[in-house]
């Protein structure tokens, strides 16, 4: 069960080679291991591939990272403390089948739900931190999801705190139903109020940040940068291509195609993030309250 | 009735849509294209009028009354410069202190090839953060299809009221059941499943209330919405209480 693939319910995976992970998921490299890269398929090592936190050294390929394993590149040495980690989903609208996709996902991920929130300091600079969770039902956003990070946002705005976000989803929790959507208008509500108090929302987008997440907190940030060769947008390719009966160009939805429209300020190589935030932190550097 | 007959009312062909409740409810309204930045979403109407003795600002989505407005028109899905023309008017709004009423009725943001490369997503972003803050009265009504975020970036209001016969929901019936049992035929399953009705999000706190549909419908709402804004202009802490509206929704002790 544990080594199962994490469903992904986005579409489009597998048709372009770039985005496609088959059974590949480095979370579970407890010992060394032998891996081919899912772009140029050279041979990797497990050693290699965690000391570059999961990017392929050749041709820069970035692998999903779990959400540990990106709060430990990310976070200075025992700084990080999570919030609302108790914080569980339960079937609020009693929709066939989520208990059970609940019970899997936990066990698939270790994780209890779809993003982890805390505090921390990043080369020494204090900030509110979130990172969505892409194997926990893909990263969707229920109502869990939405308070914690809604509560995230609350505490940085009292501390006055930078947050820092990493986004990976497939969109709004279908399971939810309705109060799912609903949470795209709380956690705006919560970065806006943020936002109106003069501190800074730093988001990283990663592969995939799509639907919801991408109509609402993924696209509110003050500073948006993208992983290489990630998929972003509103819409799943399997839909425009129905919807509009074409096939869409390659690099359709890329991180490169989103900073050629004018959409994320920088595509930005994963192993460079916690210099690359930091230094913006530091340009941003504000009073904490106590 | 099942929720997929209120599903198939909602998309019911000769369904009043935007411009039949502003013609029977505003007068002199003037309408204003435009998004300033690209071009003039048909899928949307917007523009300012009067309600009763009220200057207000009213912006819908319009899917069509015929075939061919419909084409002209996208069915009601809207494109970013949709939702940026939405917001321009709002803001107009705040600054002359005009409430506004937006109507709903859509299957969905639209999903395109120049949706995506002007920014979806972005829009709609944009729409919840400023809405969630402007600071003038807003009451949102989903007349008929209240399709996810398309819909949302509407409807971050005041109060929000949903017609009996219209539904709004997180992902279409066809696209649940589509995801859920790889079988778009089963939407009639999907509709009870999603919880889309009127009633249903009465009860989850969604809504605020259900508009009857009978004869007197264009008045109901008209004094519906006169007493709401006569109430909602004295309110200081409007857009604290938005904030707390939504604040609650799916809140965990």
């Amino acid at each position: 069960m544990i080594f199962k693939k994490p469903k992904n319910t986005l579409e489009g995976h597998g048709k372009f080679s770039v985005f496609s992970r088959k059974n590949f998921d480095p979370k579970n490299f407890d010992e060394e291991l032998s891996v081919e890269c899912l772009k140029c398929k050279k041979s990797l090592s497990s050693s290699e591939l965690a000391d570059t936190v999961y990017v392929c050294p050749y041709c820069r390929y970035h692998f999903l990272l779990s959400v540990r394993r990106r709060l430990d590149f990310i976070c200075d040495k025992g700084s990080f403390t999570e919030f609302d980690s108790d914080l569980t989903s339960s079937n609020i609208i009693g929709f066939p089948n989520y208990e059970k996709k609940l019970r899997n996902a936990k066990m698939e991920s270790s994780e209890q739900e779809a993003v982890v929130c805390g505090k921390c300091t990043i080369n020494g600079l204090a900030a509110a931190v979130f990172v969505m969770n892409p194997y926990f039902m893909m990263g969707s956003m229920g109502t869990v999801v939405g308070e914690k990070i809604t509560r995230l946002f609350e505490y940085a705005t009292e501390k006055n705190l930078p947050v820092v976000g990493f986004t990976v989803s497939g969109g709004a929790r279908m399971q939810e139903g309705i109060l799912s959507l609903m949470q795209m208008a709380k956690i705006s509500g919560a970065v806006k109020l943020h936002s109106d108090a003069g501190n800074l929302y730093f988001c990283v987008l990663t592969d995939p940040t799509m639907g919801g997440v991408t109509a609402s907190f993924a696209m509110q940030a003050d500073i948006i940068i993208a992983e290489p060769f990630a998929r972003i947008g509103f819409a799943g390719p399997r839909v425009i291509e129905q919807t509009t009966g074409k096939k869409l160009p390659d690099g359709f939805q890329s991180s490169a195609f989103l900073l050629q429209k004018g959409f994320v300020d920088d595509v930005i190589d994963r192993r460079r993030h916690k210099r690359y935030i930091s230094r913006i932190l530091k340009l941003h550097a504000r009073e904490v309250a106590q | 009735m099942t929720a997929y007959k209120r599903v198939s009312q909602a998309r019911a062909k000769g369904r009043a849509t935007t411009a039949c409740y502003i013609e029977n409810i505003i007068s002199g309204f003037a309408e204003m294209h435009g998004d300033r930045r690209f071009a003039d979403d048909a899928s949307i109407i917007a523009g300012i009028g009067r309600l009763g003795d009220i200057p207000v600002t009213v912006i819908g989505v319009e899917k069509g009354k015929n075939v061919k407005e419909r084409g002209l028109r996208n069915s009601g899905s809207a494109h970013p410069e949709g939702y940026r023309k939405a917001l321009r008017q709002m803001k107009l709004a705040e600054k002359f202190r005009r409430p506004v009423i937006c109507f709903v009725d859509t299957p969905g943001a639209f999903c395109g090839v120049g949706a995506e490369e002007r920014g979806q997503g972005q829009a709609i972003a944009e729409n919840l953060m400023e809405m969630m803050t402007l600071k003038t009265p807003i009451i949102s009504i989903i007349i008929g299809e209240g399709g996810s975020g398309g819909a949302l970036a509407l409807a971050v209001a005041d109060e929000v009221w949903m017609l009996e016969n219209s539904v709004y929901s997180v992902i279409s019936p066809e696209g649940c059941a589509a995801i859920l049992w790889k079988d778009g035929g089963k939407a009639k399953e999907a509709a009870e499943c999603l919880k889309l009705t009127a009633e249903d999000l009465l009860q989850f706190g969604v809504i605020e209330q259900i508009i009857a549909e009978d004869e007197k419908i264009y008045e109901t709402i008209k004094q519906k919405l006169i007493h709401t804004f006569e109430k909602n202009s004295a309110e200081e802490n409007l857009t604290e209480k938005r904030y707390m509206r939504y604040r609650k929704l799916g809140e965990i002790q």
